[in-house]
């Protein structure tokens, strides 16, 4: 009783933080809201990563083409697109409240589905592909992706997209878009709870450890993947979504389908923290989040090489995480009984 | 879409066209057919799938062009990049890839994948993000009414690639440490029961690579550009071919290169120059789907 009274106050003192945060330090709004984001992608690319074992490096596609659908959506309920694309920000388009925060919410669940529908297709063609093949895979349709958009003229080609400016106090606009992903992300961390908790959790578990034996036990592996890779794509969808009206303007290939930059850092939140559990993805996009906004304040123009090394330390000296580590060194507080060898007990 | 088939139109109507932009496609394909090789032999040996491919050729190109800025004859900086790359290789075997080749496949590629940020963004920093290439100063031969055009430059490049890939396979064959690098590709076990110091191997090979891919830079600064970020789409198409060829498998890297190199070409001219790296792209998912449906096959046969 007195371990779940403390995770209440725990989970109780982490919400509260959360929604003081943005008010306690206004000057870090954009940030703070940046950190759920990376919250929460890591949080979904872990259902494939860590608790399916299907590294994906082509998460970041699901990203762009949430931003995209989102903004298209949103333009295309009060404009005609290729009008608004063509002037690209020089004609005046207006939008009311209701028309921008209609558009928004319609447009930002639309992403969530149109992702979550190609996660299926996209899925259905690679999920053959088996360890790093599935990585470049993936890979590569982000990166196709980036580039067939920057030429797609009527989404506004490789100029992107401009969205209109949230309306009213643009203080008020930063706490709103804080409050957006924050809330996103506390309803993907409950999601993921809830969901390795249950058979679902267990079966794509299986998946990982020995997919031709969870075939053979009767689990509908192929399924799985998809129902799971889904799940994470609606949700990265609708957060892609959400950072394209936050970022105001947009451009394919640098902030869209930013393959080297948001799409390698969800890895390497993953397994900063720790692949395969519950926490790690959160730590470690905590960690890694501000190494990166302190990098880019005092090492200006280091901060790229700076960010390599890290990956690469990261990746090679210290794969399991901070998770993975703890669970090495305190088996106990993981809720794991170590049996001391006899020699030990009789000495 | 008119413009596609304007484009079609164009090559069928002009058939001499279709000639120059194989000879073309040849002469890229060339380069990354040598790249290709390096990422074979990496992945063959030593079971690691190297990211950062591109970015040691783009960094080859970068020693040759600061040796000519520097007042070097240009065609002396391919075995100078040769060797400097030779040496970056070794460092980069000995702090990062010595310790993923025993781990999983994915350990390596996303290990590659930040030493290959943190070249490009090294490069970055050194020399400017502008495009940099060095003009030889060769003329330009012209067949079929000046349809075709081959500058002596490239020509050069392709004959310096072809004189190293030859090297490499000669080397392979018939020295001692040849033999002992295809021993440990076949089975490092046995080879080491056998007395072979597999660690030198594997250092031997990631620098052996590492040199190639410089070398090739060398070449492309001559014949095309160089700018710090064009790695990416190296890696790439080196991973085109390997996928496509197969590993071990050299005369297929060398035609799945040119092929690769003509394909690219004719995209290019179909759907426009802005597709190039959309084109290299879909080729590997292409490639991917069609190795896919192969074993999706196999796999029925033995079930």
């Amino acid at each position: 009783m007195t371990k779940l009274k403390r995770k209440t106050i725990l989970y109780a003192l982490i919400l509260a933080f959360s929604f003081i945060a943005p008010f306690a330090f206004p000057d870090f709004g954009t940030q703070l809201a940046t950190l759920w984001l990376m919250i929460i992608v890591a949080l979904t690319w872990d259902m494939t990563g860590g608790q399916m074992g299907y590294n994906s490096l082509g998460n970041i596609f699901f990203y762009g083409t949430g931003m995209y659908v989102a903004a298209l959506i949103a333009i295309g309920m009060t404009y005609n697109i290729g009008d608004y694309t063509v002037a690209s920000g020089g004609g005046i388009f207006e939008f009311s409240d209701l028309q921008y925060f209609g558009g928004m919410f319609i447009g930002v669940l639309g992403a969530g589905l149109f992702c979550s529908a190609s996660a299926v297709v996209i899925g259905y063609l690679t999920f053959g592909l088996r360890g790093p093949y599935f990585a470049i895979g993936t890979l590569g349709v982000a990166i196709a992706a980036g580039e067939l958009v920057s030429n797609w003229d009527w989404a506004g080609g490789g100029q992107g997209i401009a969205l209109p400016v949230y309306p009213g106090d643009l203080d008020i606009g930063k706490i709103f878009f804080y409050f957006l992903f924050a809330g996103l992300g506390i309803g993907v961390f409950i999601f993921v709870k809830w969901l390795y908790g249950t058979r679902f959790g267990a079966a794509i578990n299986a998946i990982r450890d020995d997919e031709e034996k969870a075939d053979a036990m009767g689990v509908h592996t192929l399924r799985y993947k998809l129902y799971t890779w889904s799940m994470a794509a609606f949700f990265v969808g609708m957060a892609g979504g959400i950072s394209g009206f936050q970022l105001i303007h947009f451009e394919p290939v640098e902030s869209a389908y930013q393959t080297i930059n948001l799409g390698i850092f969800m890895v390497v939140c993953v397994l900063l923290g720790g692949k395969g559990t519950l926490w790690g993805p959160v730590i470690g996009a905590i960690l890694f989040h501000l190494f990166k906004e302190i990098t880019w304040n005092y090492l200006l123009g280091w901060q790229w090489v700076a960010l390599g090394a890290l990956i690469v330390v990261t990746v090679v000296y210290f794969q399991d995480g901070v998770m993975g580590y703890l669970q090495q060194r305190y088996p106990e507080l993981f809720g794991i009984r170590v049996e001391r060898k006899s020699t030990e007990e009789a000495a | 879409m008119d413009q596609v088939l304007s484009n079609i139109s164009l090559l069928i109507e002009f058939p001499i066209v279709n000639l120059k932009i194989i000879l073309d496609g040849l002469m890229i394909g060339s380069l990354f057919a040598l790249a290709a090789y390096g990422l074979a032999l990496v992945w063959g040996v030593m079971n690691v799938k190297n990211l950062a491919q591109g970015d040691f050729v783009i960094s080859g190109g970068y020693v040759s062009w600061w040796l000519a800025q520097h007042g070097m004859p240009a065609l002396l900086g391919v075995p100078i990049a040769f060797a400097v790359m030779w040496g970056v290789g070794w460092v980069a075997y000995k702090l990062v890839i010595r310790r993923v080749i025993e781990r999983d496949l994915f350990t390596s590629l996303l290990a590659t994948f930040g030493l290959a940020i943190m070249m490009a963004q090294l490069l970055n920093l050194m020399f400017s993000s502008d495009t940099r290439s060095i003009d030889l100063g060769f003329d330009t031969l012209y067949f079929a009414d000046g349809l075709i055009d081959v500058p002596i430059a490239k020509l050069i490049g392709v004959l310096m690639a072809a004189g190293l890939a030859a090297a490499v396979i000669v080397f392979m064959k018939s020295s001692r440490m040849g033999q002992a690098i295809r021993a440990t590709a076949q089975d490092a076990r046995a080879a080491r029961v056998m007395g072979i110091d597999t660690e030198k191997v594997y250092a031997f090979t990631f620098s052996l690579n590492s040199g190639i891919c410089g070398a090739a830079g060398a070449i492309i600064v001559m014949v095309w550009l160089v700018q710090p970020f064009y790695g990416i789409a190296y890696s790439i198409r080196a991973f085109v071919i390997v996928t496509a060829a197969g590993l071990g498998n050299l005369p297929g890297v060398i035609a799945a290169g040119l092929g690769i190199g003509a394909l690219e070409q004719y995209g290019a001219h179909i759907f426009g120059i802005s597709y190039q790296q959309a084109i290299a792209v879909i080729l590997l998912l292409l490639v991917l789907l069609f190795r896919l449906i192969q074993q999706r096959r196999n796999r029925q046969v033995l079930k």
